[in-house]
């Protein structure tokens, strides 16, 4: 079966981002670039679906600026076999992208689509549900084991008081969680071969998707800093700042 | 303006979080309603008409909604909340399943996790792991928003009168369902509702150390959390997770041992009133957002402190 995997361009977790003077965003120049965490995860998944003879093709797709072609040629040497970049220079909220992804799934017919559960930078945690939505498929979010039977999917999902399975009808949308697996790198072999690897150049008007919004970001600020603590020397002393002048305990 | 918020429970037992959820609802204004979608949740829609502040509680009483299927649930709550101004969830792990389906059917753009309300149409929420706030103003017909729990005080779960009013909408798309569940047991304080949390890193060392964070959490009446690199590495189940991508807590005292202090970490408990950190290495970043900093060896300074708390 075919899979189909979405990934983000996103500034690198390691990054400690700056707020800009103008309050208009986050200041991304010169910044390192990587692909999104939970995406890694997402590639890895459907590398490992391949390796066990259940998939047999696996696209890969982003939604961003041209510079994306990067994390799809990452995508490519971590597995891949061909990529498809829906080029847009602005950021899009996460429908936007839904609704562009939601274009490629049916020209492409996959029979699973795996996205990260959320991208770093906007921390939305939304897309692959709205892309369950507009496809009319199920959804298996915050996946740490997908087992794929016949015509359905087994989907262990992380909830907030331990774990669920659910099953679904194939197609379906899974969305990775942290613990899925452990994503490999790429071998210097494998990004040269990716070189060669075919990949596809769409834009939003080809695809006939308006990307208006109902969503406009006002302002971008940097959090309250935290006034400066001080280091005891003891625990007695911990225990009596903690009771006599924060009053905690 | 009419709000519907989407009770979090679990059929038996209406969550915490849904009263941060209606206090949220309460600073937007205007009529609150609550919808429990369940089966055989009558218990949960008793204490939803209780909760201060709420107007009407609908009830949609259907095996298909049994587990919060999100495949089922979302269509139930596009259907009603057309006709309402705002719809509220939880960013709990079911209302971050469901939502953003509700707004992709109702064909508009959802706000996660708001930590305030500066107006109906404007709200704020952390972006790229809490180190930057960004105000979102939404034109949308219906604002289909997630409220994170420690942005919002709760309001009081008794005092209102509420009627009780049936749904008869069933959706079953059967296209999922349920198979099973393996829930975590513990008789400590949840973790986002608990007023002392104290968190365990890699620095423990293994799962069994964790005994010693037991202890002093018992001894405390605190909820017992852990960092991301301590869940990797086996030592607790992952519903333990401070962080970006577990729990975020925001309590009034945190207890940091072991724990470097990633991003990631600091994404989840920055937000706590007062935070201690316990780290034998003075030049973790954990330093630098404690409040309290103790260099020490946990595994002597731990014992100390259960005996002298």
């Amino acid at each position: 079966m075919k899979v189909l995997v979405a990934v983000k361009r996103v500034v690198d977790y390691n990054v400690k981002v700056r707020v800009k003077a103008d309050n208009s965003g986050v200041d991304l120049a010169n910044v390192k670039m990587s692909m999104n965490p939970f995406c890694e995860i997402a590639v890895e998944e459907a590398v490992r679906l391949k390796e066990k003879g259940v998939a047999t093709e696996i696209v890969v797709v982003s939604v961003g600026p041209s510079t994306a072609q990067e994390q799809l040629r990452t995508a490519l040497a971590l597995g891949a076999d061909r990529a498809i970049l829906v080029e847009n220079a602005e950021d899009l909220t996460s429908l936007a992208v839904a609704k562009l992804l939601k274009a490629v799934v049916d020209k492409e017919q996959p029979q699973l689509v795996i996205l990260g559960k959320q991208a770093i930078d906007s921390d939305n945690n939304q897309t692959g549900q709205m892309l369950a939505a507009l496809s009319g498929y199920g959804q298996g979010t915050f996946a740490s084991k997908v087992e794929i039977s016949g015509d359905s999917v087994a989907v262990t999902r992380e909830i907030d008081g331990g774990a669920q399975t659910v099953s679904l009808k194939l197609p379906a949308i899974v969305t990775t969680d942290l613990r899925l697996n452990e994503p490999r790198y790429a071998s210097l072999p494998n990004i040269m071969k990716a070189k060669k690897k075919p990949l596809e150049v769409l834009t939003p008007d080809a695809l006939g998707v308006s990307t208006a919004s109902t969503n406009k970001t006002v302002k971008v600020e940097a959090p309250a800093a935290r006034s400066a603590g001080i280091k005891v020397k003891s625990v007695a002393e911990l225990v009596e700042k903690l009771k006599n002048e924060a009053k905690v305990i | 303006m009419t709000i519907l918020v989407i009770a979090e429970h679990d059929n038996k037992v209406l969550a915490p979080a849904t009263l941060n959820t209606v206090a949220a609802a309460a600073k937007i204004g205007g009529d609150i309603h609550v919808l429990v979608a369940g089966q055989g949740a009558g218990a949960v829609a008793e204490a939803a008409a209780k909760v201060a502040g709420v107007a009407k509680v609908l009830v949609a009483d259907n095996a298909a909604y049994a587990h919060q299927l999100p495949e089922n649930v979302a269509p139930l709550v596009a259907e009603l909340g057309k006709g309402y101004s705002h719809i509220l969830a939880a960013a709990t792990s079911n209302g971050k399943n469901i939502l953003p389906r509700v707004a992709a059917a109702l064909d508009v753009d959802q706000i996660s996790e708001i930590i305030s309300v500066e107006s109906a149409d404007t709200f704020k929420r952390p972006i790229y792991a809490g180190n930057a706030i960004a105000t979102v103003q939404s034109s949308a017909a219906v604002k289909v928003i997630t409220v994170r729990a420690t942005g919002f005080d709760p309001v009081a779960a008794e005092g209102g009168s509420a009627a009780v009013e049936a749904v008869a909408a069933a959706h079953d798309a059967g296209i999922s369902s349920f198979v099973g569940e393996e829930l975590a047991k513990s008789d400590r304080p949840e973790l986002t509702a608990a007023k002392i949390v104290v968190s365990g890193g890699r620095g423990m060392q293994n799962g069994d150390n964790f005994k010693h964070l037991y202890a002093l959490a018992d001894k405390l009446g605190a909820a017992v959390g852990a960092s991301r690199a301590a869940v990797d590495a086996g030592f607790v189940p992952n519903d333990m997770q401070v962080g970006q991508t577990g729990k975020i807590v925001a309590p009034q005292l945190y207890i940091a041992v072991g724990i470097s202090g990633a991003i990631q970490h600091l994404a989840g408990m920055k937000d706590s009133k007062v935070i201690v950190a316990i780290n034998k290495d003075e030049e973790a970043p954990i330093f630098q957002v404690a409040d309290y900093g103790l260099v020490a060896d946990l595994f002597e300074a731990i014992p100390e402190l259960e005996k002298l708390v």
